[in-house]
């Protein structure tokens, strides 16, 4: 049985009380009030169990009432049953008993007596709900959550409140405000107050409302400022006091001001990320092409090998280690850049060897050797696309400013890019390897006179050049499709940064592959995404006219030849 | 030199015999031959559109191998002839002036994309072929060669705009028109304009945005959606074709964009599409369609066995995974129309099996009895709406009563309201104001 305390039964059974006072003992008087106190716990305890009851029940529409009421009675005991329902794990059993299944759905707790049902004798049917009880659910959930210990949760679920909010929650918010003490809730919880009041009919209220949106509000609260300077067909203002359409021109100005500049960061966070996924499907193409002068028309399925080999590193895991599947994507990364290396070398060996110093019959060539290897691959894998899960790590994302969220699988693929990076020119610049790759790129026949193998370099550059595209391949899973296909996406735009760059010089990939991105990212906003496009295209090609070299131009001796 | 000579004529004479032989197997392989009943089947087998459309050519022949299992049409075996026109837009009008001209088949089930529609339309035309078309459109369009087996925009893309405007669909006040740069997003957006408008939504509270094909970055335009959303409740209609459906419900799962705020409708996601996604994130979001595979009816359900044994028996790729979906039903319904067209018609003749279509009706595993309309060459379809689940399926959340008749001309659209498609007597016209006759 749950105890529940209310203001106004208290305050009843004191009354009560009182009466009584004069006429019964105080042994009797105690027995009396408890019973009574007692008695209102039965009822709102019954009513609370049938509303639980009611959350498993077959109409949509009861489930919905059961839900608000729910929020409404403030009891938090609901909010397991309330939050398996959300995630559709909670079940009705034959009996009529509602339970909440764990996670691999193999174990029942029932949510009154909180018995520990065993799954297999049990034949549950699940509520269904759609999004109007999530609404629902979601207000709900959140007004229980607001007396929660965790400053946190608090913070979420006043925003939540924020979303959706109503003149229901007015009582609970101001009480909520008179004990919050953490500073950003209190701000969210203002901010909703200042969202029911500013509708309301008090002066004062309102234009305190105004000043405290002003002061944290963000653009989501345009709407709700533009309603105070609607103005009717014949253009009079619907506001008639002048103080608060004032206020709430300001309120609408400083929020303009301080939006224009949380978009300004945005949209170069947007930017540096498809700059990086460019940088990472162009890197190994910079290797191959810019360095060795290959045009590998190829890379691409590269890439779609890395993203390959990522799927069956998965797959793998689900198989064989299905509780370390979190951390497969770590045993990914050095397999699909071997899986691309060893396809990368291969090609080197059987065919592109045979065509060094002829540009023409390289492209054909690896033109048909990327349509081989796609083929294999639809007919190993199907034509469909394949799912590749984003490990929890890289789902979700964290909420920078007000509504600009950036994903996590976006920030890790820059931090991994960075990584990317600093690694081939640690390759390049400080390995001997590197020193040989650079002067087989600077003059073969000499470092060939030097005694350097220029042969295996190739072969090494080459498998090194098709290993990143690997990675990028590894990457680009997390965020978008994995099929066949996958490589002619990217081959263009792979080719069109490294041109713009500058062939030769890894450091003109990056610039090329970020500047890209950023201008595509602060265009699209103004162009859309189909013109934003051209106008890239057009601005590369008028660079390339200026400068044919590319950005960074190679310096050295036999780059005329 | 009379030995040789004798043992020379003999040996000449079994030649001549061998040779006859010959002729009379190749003869009688011939007959057998015009014995059959040729059926193009033209889906991409590869490219952009593989992914949709392989599933499309499985059930076409899945089909036929039915039909061919209980005896065949007219006494005679039917004959699937597939080519394959790689996503090219110009090569499906090759290939299909290839199956009528040179195969000769008697009709072609086939195409995805509304251009590769409208590309191989001439074609069947000049040549009066007879083409089955399976998957959902923009309208705006009746051909005589033609019998569209997908929806209409009354049939879906209305019906979806009304439940997210209804109370249980959150009551929508703003809108996200989202689509793939082709024809068939931009043709359903400017119904989805002028309906709107017709509801009283201003100007101002739609936002319409196209990408390109195969476009793969969503991060402005999420952000922009939910910059748009504030303070309203907005829906997102999404007409996005093929694979970027995948990074753009990525995206939305990763900035947190959840179905009880702005609810996602898409036209083009369905089963297929979501198999190579995780939809944990999506749960909630919305697809409307004709069909879902999660439809509880005894038809549904033995077309699903069918499927799966059909796709166990030839090792399909991807195996206990496949899935049925709306343009797979519509496919299957097509060709059972058209076989019992043909059985009525006693003939494969175009002409006398295009008369005999209108006005059949199948058994669909939607669970409702389908007609093909004689007048528009439309099927009357049910309207289905469901929300995504975490298991990859659908749950239908909306449905209408039993089909509607598709409207091949939006009334929506000034231009096009007073325009009728009627091909019976005496219109005989896709797209008149006024009777031929």
């Amino acid at each position: 049985m749950v105890n529940q305390f209310s203001p106004i039964k208290y305050f009843c059974s004191i009354s009560f009380s009182r009466t009584l006072k004069f006429l019964i003992r105080p042994i009797g008087l105690i027995f009396v009030v408890a019973f009574f106190i007692s008695s209102i716990s039965i009822s709102e305890a019954n009513e609370f169990e049938s509303l639980l009851n009611d959350l498993g029940n077959k109409s949509r529409s009861k489930i919905k009432i059961a839900v608000q009421k729910l929020g409404e009675l403030g009891n938090p005991a609901a909010l397991p049953a309330l939050n398996a329902l959300k995630s559709k794990r909670l079940a009705v059993t034959g009996k009529g008993n509602i339970v909440i299944l764990n996670e691999s759905e193999n174990q029942a707790v029932d949510v009154l007596t909180g018995e520990k049902l065993n799954i297999e004798s049990l034949i549950f049917k699940k509520p269904r709900i759609n999004n109007t009880v999530r609404r629902y659910l979601a207000t709900a959930i959140a007004k229980l959550k607001l007396n929660s210990k965790e400053s946190t949760v608090r913070l979420e679920a006043a925003k939540e409140l924020l979303k959706r909010s109503s003149s229901s929650v007015l009582d609970l918010v101001e009480a909520s405000l008179k004990i919050e003490k953490n500073n950003d809730v209190r701000e969210a919880l203002l901010l909703v107050l200042a969202k029911i009041n500013i509708e309301g009919k008090d002066r004062n209220k309102r234009i305190e409302s105004i000043n405290t949106i002003k002061k944290f509000g963000s653009k989501d609260f345009y709407t709700v400022l533009e309603r105070v300077l609607q103005k009717n067909d014949k253009g009079e203002f619907l506001e008639e006091d002048s103080e608060i359409r004032d206020s709430a021109a300001k309120a609408i100005k400083s929020i303009k001001q301080r939006q224009i500049f949380i978009d300004q960061i945005a949209n170069l966070f947007y930017g540096l990320s498809l700059g990086s996924v460019l940088l990472l499907a162009a890197l190994g193409l910079a290797i191959t092409f810019g360095l060795m002068g290959v045009i590998n028309m190829a890379h691409g399925e590269m890439l779609m090998i890395g993203a390959y080999a990522t799927f069956v590193v998965q797959n793998l895991f689900v198989e064989y280690l299905p509780s370390y599947f979190d951390w497969y994507l770590i045993v990914a990364i050095p397999v699909s850049f071997l899986a691309s290396a060893i396809v990368g070398i291969i090609l080197e060996r059987s065919v592109i060897r045979h065509l060094y110093g002829r540009p023409l019959e390289t492209l054909l060539a690896t033109w048909g050797i990327s349509l081989v290897l796609i083929q294999t691959v639809r007919l190993t894998f199907g034509a469909q696309n394949v799912e590749v899960a984003n490990p929890f790590y890289l789902s979700g994302g964290v909420e920078v400013f007000n509504g600009v969220v950036f994903p996590y699988s976006r920030i890790m693929i820059i931090v991994f890019v960075v990584f990317v990076v600093t690694a081939i020119w640690a390759l390049l610049q400080k390995t001997s390897l590197g020193l040989q790759v650079r002067s087989v790129t600077q003059n073969r026949e000499m470092a060939s006179c030097m005694g350097i193998s220029t042969r295996k370099v190739d072969m090494w550059t080459f498998g090194l050049g098709s290993g990143v595209g690997g990675l990028g391949g590894l990457a680009l899973s997390q965020i978008g499709n994995v099929g066949p296909e996958l490589g002619r996406m990217y081959i263009v735009d792979s080719f069109m940064v490294v041109v713009l760059g500058g062939v030769g010089k890894i450091a003109g990939t990056v610039a090329g592959a970020l500047g890209i991105g950023i201008v595509n990212k602060f265009l699209e906003p103004i162009s859309g995404a189909v013109l934003g496009k051209i106008i890239v295209l057009i601005l590369i090609i008028a660079l390339i006219q200026k400068r044919p070299q590319g950005l960074f131009a190679l310096k050295g001796r036999s780059v005329d030849n | 030199m009379n030995y040789l000579e004798s043992k020379q004529r003999v040996s000449f004479f079994s030649l001549k015999f061998f040779i006859l032989a010959i002729v009379f197997f190749v003869a009688s392989g011939i007959a057998q031959a015009a014995d059959t009943i040729k059926v193009g089947v033209l889906h991409s087998l590869s490219g952009t559109m593989a992914i949709s459309e392989t599933s499309l050519k499985d059930v076409a022949l899945m089909a036929i191998e039915e039909i061919n299992a209980n005896g065949g049409l007219l006494g005679k075996q039917l004959e699937p002839v597939v080519v394959d026109p790689a996503s090219d837009w110009p090569l499906f009008a090759e290939k299909a002036r290839e199956l009528i001209q040179k195969q000769k088949v008697a009709v072609t089930f086939g195409c995805w994309t509304s251009v590769s529609r409208k590309s191989v339309l001439p074609v069947f035309e000049e040549l009066n072929g007879l083409l089955f078309y399976p998957v959902q459109y923009e309208g705006e369009e009746s051909s005589y060669n033609v019998f569209y087996t997908g929806a209409a925009p009354n049939q879906q893309a209305i019906p979806a705009v009304e439940y997210l405007m209804s109370e249980d669909g959150g009551g929508a006040k703003r809108w996200v028109l989202l689509g793939t740069d082709y024809v068939y997003p931009r043709t359903t957006n400017k119904i989805l304009n002028y309906f709107l408008k017709s509801k009283g939504v201003a100007k101002k509270d739609i936002m319409e945005t196209y990408t390109p094909f195969g476009h793969s970055d969503y991060q402005t335009i999420v952000a922009d959606i939910k910059k748009f959303a504030a303070g309203k409740p907005t829906a997102v209609v999404s007409t996005i074709n093929g694979d970027s459906n995948v990074p753009f419900y990525k995206e939305l799962g990763n900035q947190g964009l959840k179905a009880e705020d702005i609810p996602v409708v898409a036209f083009s996601v369905g089963e297929e599409e979501l198999r190579g996604i995780d939809t944990k994130p999506l749960v909630g979001h919305l697809a409307a369609w004709n069909y879902f595979m999660s439809v509880k009816t005894p038809e549904n359900k033995a077309f699903i066995k069918k499927w799966n044994a059909y796709v166990k028996k030839n090792k399909l790729p991807g195996g206990s995974k496949r899935v049925t979906n709306d343009p797979m039903e519509a496919t299957y319904i097509g060709i059972k129309m058209w076989a019992q067209a043909v059985e009525q018609a006693g003939t494969t003749n175009i002409d006398a099996v295009r008369q005999a279509i209108g006005g059949q009706t199948v058994q669909s595993p939607s669970g409702f009895e389908i007609t093909m309309d004689a007048k528009n060459h439309h099927l009357h379809k049910p309207v289905v709406i469901g929300e995504i689940q975490e298991d990859g399926q659908f749950e239908v959340v909306w449905k209408t009563d039993g089909p509607i008749r598709a409207q091949a001309w939006s009334p929506f659209i000034p231009e096009s309201s007073k325009k009728v498609a009627d091909w019976t007597y005496p219109w005989v016209c896709g797209n008149c104001t006024k009777a031929k006759f």
